[in-house]
């Protein structure tokens, strides 16, 4: 599968996903950080893809929703900004919103 | 030099009644005197009506031949007059690197 592909499958299988650099517990760009920070705070389940272990779905991404920088919050299959809109949006309460609605899609854990 | 280029791609395109464009490189790992690294806080009446990833886009998109050569981050406050004022003309603060780099 190529990289557009697979991006397409992971944002379509995951109701809220985060494309980031580092990991929610060791981020590793500040823009990522608060990003994984706002989602963790609206205490939801979210998936997230490391770019700097995948080289090839960092290359790609940016041309996926025609965005240029990371970090990128997708919900729904949706892209929802990057890390400035998810903080404004955490900041109006609008984020806590939109990832409990979204976050009642994952399926039940067994 | 880039700093001034990219104030004013957006000061002629946006006609913003406020604008910054601050070279945040030295916040990140890159070698001194670098450009990579910029924070735009843009109000303009261009915003109305728009959401805020319309209104990145139309940035991004502006800014898209320094994206190719070497811009790296953005850290992007974009707002309408009106929403400034009610934010009483104030920008949230850039976050530090945390060593990730490309």
């Amino acid at each position: 599968m190529d990289a557009l592909a697979r991006i397409k499958e992971q944002v379509e299988s995951n109701p809220i996903v985060l494309y980031m650099k580092g990991t929610p517990q060791f981020p590793q760009c500040g823009f990522s950080s608060r990003a994984a920070a706002a989602l963790q705070d609206c205490g939801v389940k979210f998936a997230y893809v490391n770019i700097l272990a995948d080289p090839e779905i960092f290359e790609n991404l940016p041309k996926f929703a025609d965005w240029p920088t990371f970090p990128q919050l997708y919900i729904d299959g949706e892209l929802v900004g990057g890390c400035d809109i998810t903080l404004e949006l955490h900041a109006s309460g609008e984020l806590q919103k939109m990832t409990t609605e979204a976050a009642k899609k994952w399926p039940e854990e067994s | 030099m880039i700093r001034e280029q990219i104030e004013q791609l957006l000061r002629e395109t946006l006609t913003p009644m406020h604008l910054e464009v601050i070279n945040e490189s030295h916040m990140h790992n890159v070698p001194e005197g670098s450009e990579s690294h910029f924070k735009v806080v843009i109000v303009s009446n261009n915003f109305e009506g728009k959401g805020l990833v319309a209104r990145h886009r139309e940035v991004n998109k502006l800014l898209a031949d320094h994206f190719q050569q070497g811009l790296h981050a953005l850290a992007l406050h974009t707002m309408t007059p009106e929403e400034w004022f009610a934010k009483g003309g104030t920008a949230p603060e850039s976050p530090q690197c945390m060593g990730g780099g490309k």
